[in-house]
C-alpha cells in the first residue's frame, strides 16, 4: 500500500511540472508586464524594479525563482486588487468553495447511488425509466442553463429561496439553489453508473447465494451488492471533483458567491494575470491530490487490487 | 417461419441470397431506433433554421431598433418573433446566429480533435513498444491537467479570437479519441492483412493510411458525434462567462448569459436561447447514442 502511494505521489511530479511549466511560460507570452502598467516608472527605476524582482535574469533562472516560490505558495501579487496578494485571495475564497464543492459532490454520491440503485431495482419499469429520463436531463442540459432557470423558479416567481448572494455565509437558504445546481450533473452521472453496476452485480453469483439463503432483500442489497456496485462511483470521484470544480467557477459567477472560482472569472476578465495563473496552478494541484486521494481509497476497497 | 433459415442456408452463395453488411444492418438498426430518428431530425430542423432562418426576418443580427421597447416579449405585427433584447435587437435573428456558431465550433471542433485524435491515437497504437508508452503517458499527463482553466487562459492571453476557439477546444477534446484509436489499432495490427500488407513491402504511414484508418471509421463516427455536444457546451460555457465569442457577434451561451442577467423583467430572454441549446444537446446525444447502439450492438 505504502509503495502504492509513493509511486502515486512521484506519478503527480511530472504533471505538477507540466502544470507549472505551461503557466510560467504563457505568463512571460502574455503581454505587458508588472510594472508596464498605466503609470509610467522612470526607466532607471523601472531597471531597479526589474532587478529587485529577478526580471533581468535569464529565462531559465526566472523559471527556477517561479517554481520555487509557487512550491511555497507565493503566487505574486496581484495586479488588480490592491494590497492583496494572489495567494491571500485564494486564501480568502477557498473556504466558500470548498464548502460548496464538498457538499455538492456529497450530495451527488448519496442522492445518485439512492436513485441509481431504484433504477436497477426497478429495471425497466416506470421507476427505472423516470430516473434514466431525468439523469439524462441532468446531463445534456448545463449547470448555466439550470440554474438560472432554477433561479427563474424558485427565486423569482416563487419567492421560495433567495435568488443569489451568498449572505453572511452561515445562513442556509443563500447555499441550497448554488449546491443544488452545481450538483444535479453530478447526481445524473453517479445515478447512471450505479445503475449499471448495480444491474450487474445483482445477476451475480454471491447475490443468488445471498438470496437463497434466505436475506433479506434489503440486507443483500445494503450489505452484500452495494459494496460492488459502489466501486465505479468510487472511481468517478476524480473526475467528478475536477468537474465540479469547473462547474463552481460559473456557479459563483451566477450567484456571486465570493469563491475562487469567481476571483479566478474576474481576473481572466480583467486581465489580472497573476491571479488567474495562481488560481490555475491552485485548482491543478487540488485536482491532481483528489485523484491520488481516490486511487488510493479504491485500492483499499477492491479486494482484488490488493496485492499492489 | 422457422424453416425459412434453413431454407436460406440451403442456398447455395451467389444464389439471390443478398448479404446485409455491417453498415445496412447498422443503418436499419438505427432508423428502428425513435429517439435517435428524432434528434436527426430536429437537428435537421435546427440547421436550416441556422442556415436560412435569418432570412425569414427583415431584420439583421446587429441593427439596433431605437423605436421598439427593448427587452420585449414576441411582437409578430412588427416581426420581433422571438421580441428583443436589452439593446433594442432581434432576438430571433440573433438565437439563429448563435445556432450557426454552436453549430460552426461544434463541427470545426470536433474535426480538430479527430484529426489530431486520430492520427496520434494511431501512430501510438501501430508503432508499439517503448513509443507507444511515452505517447500514452503524455496523454496520461495531458489528462489530469485542468484543461477548462488553460483554454480560459489562452482566450485571456491571446484575445478573444472565434478561430483559436476552434482550435483550443479542439485540441482539448483529443486525448479521449487518441485512446480509442489506439486501442482499436493494437487490436487490428495483427490481423492477417495488414501482415500482408507488410510482407508487400507498404511503409508504415501508408499502412495507417490505407489500411488502419478505414478500419477504424465505426467507432470514430460514434465518437464525433458525442463529442459535438461536449464541444457545443464548452464554446457556450466561455461564451457564458464574456470570454468566447464577442459582441456583436454571439452565441448562445452569450445570449443565455444576457438572459440570465434580466431574467426577472424578461424571461423570454433566457427561455428562447436555453430552449435552443437544450434541444440541440438533447437530440446531439440521442442520435450518438443511437448510432453507438446500431454500429455495436454487443455494447447493448
Amino acid at each position: 500500500m505504502l509503495s502504492f502511494v509513493a509511486k502515486r505521489l512521484l506519478g503527480a511530479i511530472p504533471t505538477l511540472l507540466a502544470i507549472m511549466t505551461i503557466a510560467f511560460f504563457m505568463i512571460r507570452l502574455a503581454p505587458g508586464g508588472p510594472f508596464s502598467s498605466e503609470r509610467a516608472v522612470p526607466p532607471e527605476i523601472e531597471a531597479n524594479l526589474n532587478r529587485v524582482y529577478h526580471l533581468d535574469e535569464p529565462l531559465v533562472i526566472q523559471y527556477w525563482h517561479y517554481l520555487t516560490s509557487v512550491l511555497v505558495g507565493d503566487f505574486g501579487p496581484s495586479f488588480s486588487y490592491k494590497d492583496y496578494n494572489v495567494t491571500e485571495l485564494i486564501w480568502t475564497g477557498f473556504p466558500v468553495s470548498m464548502q460548496l464543492g464538498l457538499t455538492a459532490v456529497l450530495l451527488a454520491v448519496i442522492i445518485g447511488s439512492i436513485l441509481g440503485t431504484i433504477a436497477a431495482l426497478s429495471q425497466n419499469r416506470a421507476a427505472d425509466y423516470g430516473v434514466m429520463a431525468a439523469a439524462m436531463t441532468g446531463i445534456t442540459i448545463p449547470n448555466f442553463v439550470m440554474a438560472p432557470l432554477m433561479t427563474l423558479v424558485l427565486g423569482v416567481y416563487l419567492h421560495v429561496l433567495p435568488a443569489g448572494g451568498w449572505g453572511d455565509g452561515v445562513q442556509f437558504q443563500y447555499k441550497i439553489l448554488p449546491i443544488v445546481a452545481l450538483a444535479l450533473p453530478q447526481i445524473a452521472y453517479v445515478a447512471r453508473l450505479t445503475r449499471g453496476s448495480m444491474i450487474e452485480v445483482l445477476r451475480s453469483n454471491y447475490i443468488r447465494t445471498a438470496r437463497a439463503k434466505g436475506l433479506s432483500e434489503r440486507l443483500t442489497i445494503t450489505r452484500h451488492a452495494a459494496r460492488a456496485a459502489l466501486l465505479p462511483v468510487v472511481s468517478y470521484l476524480g473526475p467528478a471533483s475536477a468537474a465540479v470544480i469547473t462547474g463552481s467557477v460559473v456557479i459563483e459567477q451566477i450567484f456571486s458567491i465570493p469563491g475562487i472560482g469567481r476571483y479566478f472569472i474576474q481576473g481572466a476578465l480583467n486581465r489580472d494575470y497573476t491571479l488567474v495563473m495562481g488560481v490555475v496552478i491552485f485548482y491543478g494541484v487540488l485536482i491532481i491530490a483528489f485523484n491520488l486521494i481516490v486511487d488510493v481509497l479504491y485500492g483499499v476497497l477492491d479486494p482484488k487490487l490488493s496485492h499492489r | 417461419m422457422a424453416v425459412s433459415s434453413f431454407d436460406a442456408a440451403a442456398k447455395l452463395p451467389g444464389q439471390n441470397v443478398r448479404g446485409v453488411s455491417l453498415w445496412q444492418s447498422a443503418g436499419r438498426r438505427l432508423i428502428r431506433n425513435r429517439a435517435a430518428m428524432g434528434g436527426l431530425i430536429v437537428l435537421t430542423v435546427v440547421a436550416l433554421l441556422a442556415a436560412f432562418g435569418p432570412l425569414l426576418s427583415p431584420h439583421k443580427y446587429d441593427d439596433v431598433f431605437w423605436d421598439v421597447p427593448f427587452s420585449a416579449p414576441p411582437d409578430f405585427a412588427n416581426h420581433f418573433y422571438f421580441g428583443t433584447d436589452a439593446n433594442g435587437r432581434d432576438l430571433f435573428v440573433r438565437t439563429l446566429y448563435g445556432a450557426r456558431i454552436s453549430l460552426m465550433v461544434g463541427i470545426l471542433a470536433s474535426m480538430v480533435s479527430l484529426i489530431i485524435g486520430v492520427v496520434y491515437g494511431a501512430t501510438a497504437g501501430f508503432l508499439g513498444g517503448h513509443a507507444d508508452n511515452v505517447m500514452m503517458r503524455i496523454v496520461d499527463i495531458m489528462y489530469s491537467l485542468p484543461f477548462m482553466f488553460f483554454v480560459i487562459l489562452l482566450t485571456v492571453f491571446f484575445g478573444r479570437n472565434i478561430f483559436l476557439i476552434f482550435v483550443a477546444i479542439g485540441a482539448v477534446e483529443w486525448l479521449d479519441m487518441a485512446r480509442i484509436v489506439r486501442g482499436q489499432t493494437m487490436s487490428l495490427k495483427h490481423r492477417e492483412f495488414i501482415e500482408a500488407a507488410h510482407a508487400f513491402g507498404v511503409s508504415g504511414p501508408a499502412i495507417i493510411r490505407r489500411h488502419i484508418i478505414p478500419n477504424i471509421l465505426g467507432p470514430v463516427m460514434v465518437f464525433v458525434t458525442l463529442t459535438v455536444p461536449k464541444v457545443i457546451l464548452l464554446e457556450s460555457f466561455l461564451s457564458f462567462l464574456g470570454l468566447g465569442v464577442q459582441e456583436p457577434m454571439t452565441s448562445w451561451g452569450v445570449l443565455i448569459a444576457d438572459g440570465a442577467r434580466s431574467m426577472e423583467s424578461a424571461p423570454h430572454m433566457l427561455l428562447f436561447p436555453a430552449t435552443f441549446l437544450a434541444v440541440t444537446l438533447f437530440s446531439l446525444n440521442f442520435l450518438g447514442d443511437g448510432l453507438r447502439d446500431a454500429l455495436d450492438p454487443k455494447d447493448r
